[in-house]
């Protein structure tokens, strides 16, 4: 099976471009495989990967034109010849590999931790079913970066929208019947940038490899600002 | 050569569960602690775990500490150290409590309590009926808990160096650690961390296996740099096989599956695990149940086309349990397996999981040595999770007691680690030498010319240790084992690299790697050739018995001379009468 590669090395004083590869394939095969198999034919190959089951987050790239989870990534389901590029609108480091500190950042941003005002109580603290249920659609994000590198919102303004991932997982707490900071973390998402630049364009929820809506959380966490200024 | 350098009062080498655990502790206390990681936090293979953490919280049914102690004693076929186990099991309810208040989504019962699941070689009453003490968000309680303790990381303001490589630790001319030499992957630069005292918590080895639920950075890092440190790897012959790893592939479906009511069959439809274990049978212990499935396939009762796994019935349990308890399974079977077990079976087979030995400590997370008849501490090094060996698993782990391990040991490894910079408030004089073997690793590797490659040294290196240190072994397989690894080392000076590059050189960390795996790999392959009975999950057809009188103590292996040394089980509890070992029957 064909695949065309994006590579830049910035010690190598060349331009990216973009390199074929022939690869032997097999039953099952997943991007990942492939790429792990261009990487046996060329060390000089670089990219993230590691659990290979599509927990860890780390194989994001961008395939055919958008943007997917390798290890989780049948090839059978690609177009021939596969293009292979790293995520869009993040800087390059090598090859695959991006830096994704800005993503990162936006995330520590919305305080994503726990806040109570309570003093603990001795067992757990105790949470219906049902509100355990809010959770379900937000907790099992994996920060792959699949949705906010893929969300031309992020794109043009990466520093003041804090991007599809941060605002799901902003929701996430929110969400919390645990969670005693609500007031606090509404107040912060105030403003034209930080959440309403999201134009609803849902690239997010086209790409996301857990099957997570973050277009909906955003529109949960404008419901409820309304509710809190009325 | 002029070295950037960090200080700091402590370091933590790896930022899984124990590595964030024991981080929260210390930046909690208002030191300055640096967590090195290879891999961004949340990528740590914590986040791989599935079925949850045990403690007796008894939000089920009945439950006590006590017989979460015995239950794991004899799971550890009587080789775990009895005075950890029970700080382990009695550390249990605290620390699981201690997790929901910092923000893990555990699934919930109706009356608002954390939810708890059956798992393997668990019961009530020292033995009696099963119990319930799995506590667990849906199947994918790993990645809930990573998640939460870097979001607390977060809040405590620790100093996160992401994608920087271990390579050594350093010392003062007194063998006092001192921190470590990293190199940071992105720049290709090495930089050195002082620290007053360090932990390692870098996780399994999983990749010295060709077939394994581990993830590609499983590669023992933290106990190969405790080997070339000078200190010695314990118990590495017990190495687990979990019954339930996707046929052919190796990804985990978890012990949760048989746990909510899930069971075993083989090729001519028989619930065979009612043969193995009567009693508890498909939550046997997971020793039982990987030897069994294969017994099975070896005697011509397996699953498919070729006969060789046999199948993981669950449709019966029904599609709303199985979307509310077991998503991620479900999800998993689908991408990789090709079916989906609402409606037919999962084809699984055994696969390499989790490694019960390790850098041996004592219960405060102490690294130590042995010295003369006794033990003592290494001064300023720790280590906490699948890298150490506590030993609170001893020959065979019970599922729900990794996390649990990494999360009380990683906890008090950062409490003690906290009275220990308290008595060592200075930073100590590295001695520049010190630092040259790491150097020269490193250099090595920039050496050009003709020689086997990486990849190609790796695959023979997995593929010896799949052959010869697998379910069950022999002297012969693993005789012939341990010779091949020996010649892979052999070769090991010839190997090339193609790539010399600094930027984000992926290639230069997979030589190292390879590098740390053939030391744990020998590690292995030499404890398991001498230790001559059948005790957990180290299983001889030559030496089909478990032999106490003999063999009730832990292997020490040195890799200089490849050097075997042995060292006794605690068999004495904190507070509580000793478990005196029994005949074990599931």
């Amino acid at each position: 099976m064909k695949f065309r590669v994006y590579r830049y090395d910035p010690e190598s004083g060349q331009k990216p471009h973009m390199q074929d590869y022939d690869i032997e394939t097999f039953r099952g095969m997943m991007l990942r495989d492939a790429l792990k198999a261009i990487k046996a034919q060329d060390e000089t190959f670089a990219f993230r990967h590691s659990c290979g089951e599509g927990v860890c987050g780390s194989d994001g790239v961008n395939v055919n034109g958008t943007n997917k989870l390798a290890c989780v990534t049948p090839i059978a389901d690609l177009k021939e010849p596969v293009e292979v590029r790293p995520f869009p609108g993040r800087p390059v480091i090598r090859d695959l590999v991006v830096d994704m500190t800005q993503f990162y950042e936006q995330y520590k941003a919305i305080e994503p931790w726990l806040k109570r005002k309570e003093p603990t109580p001795e067992q757990e603290i105790l949470q219906s079913p049902a509100d355990r249920d809010k959770l379900d659609g937000l907790y099992e994000c994996i920060m792959c970066g699949c949705c906010s590198t893929f969300c031309p919102s992020f794109w043009w303004n990466p520093e003041k929208f804090l991007g599809p991932q941060a605002l799901l997982s902003a929701w996430r707490f929110l969400a919390d019947s645990r969670d005693q900071a609500k007031d606090e973390r509404l107040d912060f998402l105030e403003g034209p940038y930080k959440l309403f630049r999201c134009h609803s364009i849902m690239n997010c929820v086209e790409v996301c490899p857990k099957g997570l809506n973050p277009t909906k959380a955003i529109g949960h966490i404008k419901e409820l600002m309304l509710k809190k200024a009325v | 050569m002029s070295l950037n350098r960090r200080n700091f009062d402590a370091l933590i080498i790896g930022a899984g569960g124990a590595g964030l655990n024991a981080a929260i502790q210390l930046a909690n206390a208002d030191l300055r602690v640096a967590v090195v990681s290879k891999v961004f936090p949340t990528r740590s293979h914590t986040v791989a775990a599935q079925g949850g953490v045990n403690a007796a919280l008894a939000n089920v049914l009945p439950d006590n500490w006590h017989w979460h102690m015995f239950d794991t004693v004899k799971g550890s076929d009587y080789l775990g150290d009895q005075d950890a186990i029970e700080f382990m099991c009695r550390e249990a309810i605290p620390t699981v409590y201690e997790l929901e208040h910092n923000g893990v989504p555990f699934s919930r019962l109706d009356n608002g309590k954390i939810y708890q699941r059956p798992f393997g070689g668990q019961s009530q009453n020292f033995g009696g009926d099963q119990a319930a003490r799995t506590c667990a968000a849906a199947d994918r309680t790993g990645h809930a808990i990573l998640h939460t303790l870097y979001q607390q990381n977060l809040r405590a303001k620790t100093h996160f160096f992401d994608e920087f490589f271990a390579l050594d630790l350093v010392r003062d001319a007194e063998g006092v650690v001192c921190g470590a030499l990293v190199l940071e992957i992105e720049t290709g630069e090495p930089l050195l961390i002082e620290a007053k005292c360090t932990l390692l918590a870098t996780g399994g080895c999983g990749q010295v296996f060709r077939t394994t639920s581990n993830a590609h950075i499983n590669t023992g890092d933290g106990m190969a740099m405790a080997l070339r440190a000078g200190v010695p790897l314990m118990d590495m012959e017990f190495y687990q096989f979990h019954p339930t790893g996707i046929a052919g592939k190796g990804m985990l479906i978890t012990e949760g599956v048989r746990g909510e009511g899930g069971y075993l069959l083989n090729g001519r439809g028989e619930r065979f695990m009612e043969r193995y274990a009567p009693k508890a049978k498909d939550l046997a212990s997971r020793d039982v149940v990987a030897r069994s499935i294969v017994t099975e396939v070896k005697e011509g009762r397996g699953a498919g086309p070729k006969g060789d796994h046999v199948l993981l019935k669950l449709d019966h349990l029904g599609e709303s349990v199985i979307a509310k308890r077991l998503p991620g399974i479900r999800e998993s079977a689908r991408i990789f397996a090709g079916v989906d077990p609402v409606v037919e079976p999962i084809p699984v087979f055994p696969t390499a999981h989790y490694v019960m030995g390790g850098i041996p400590t004592d219960r405060f997370g102490r690294v130590v040595m042995p010295v003369g008849s006794g033990e003592e501490a290494m001064p300023g090094l720790y280590a906490a999770g699948e890298c150490a060996c506590a030993s609170v698993h001893g020959a065979n782990r019970l599922g729900g007691n990794s996390l649990l391990d990494i999360l009380v040991f990683g906890r008090l490894a950062g409490k003690n680690i906290i009275d220990y910079v308290k008595d060592n408030p200075f930073h100590r004089d590295i001695d520049p030498s010190s630092l040259d073997y790491a150097v020269g690793r490193l250099k090595r590797w920039d050496q050009h010319g003709k020689g086997p490659s990486v990849h190609e040294t790796r695959e023979k290196l997995t593929r010896c240790m799949e052959d010869h240190a697998g379910v069950f072994r022999t002297e012969e397989i693993m005789a012939e084992g341990l010779e091949k690894m020996k010649e892979i080392r052999a070769e090991m000076p010839d190997v090339r690299l193609t790539d010399h590059s600094r930027v984000f050189n992926t290639a230069r960390i997979e030589a190292l790697e390879l590098e740390n795996l053939l030391d744990v790999g020998m590690a292995l392959a030499a404890s398991a050739l001498y230790r001559q009975e059948s005790r957990g999950a180290h299983s001889r057809p030559d030496y089909p018995k478990r032999d106490d009188v003999n063999w009730l103590k832990h292997t020490l292996y040195f890799l200089e001379g490849d050097r075997l040394d042995y060292k006794p089980v605690r068999t004495k509890p904190l507070t509580v009468e000793s478990f005196p070992p029994k005949e074990r029957v599931y």
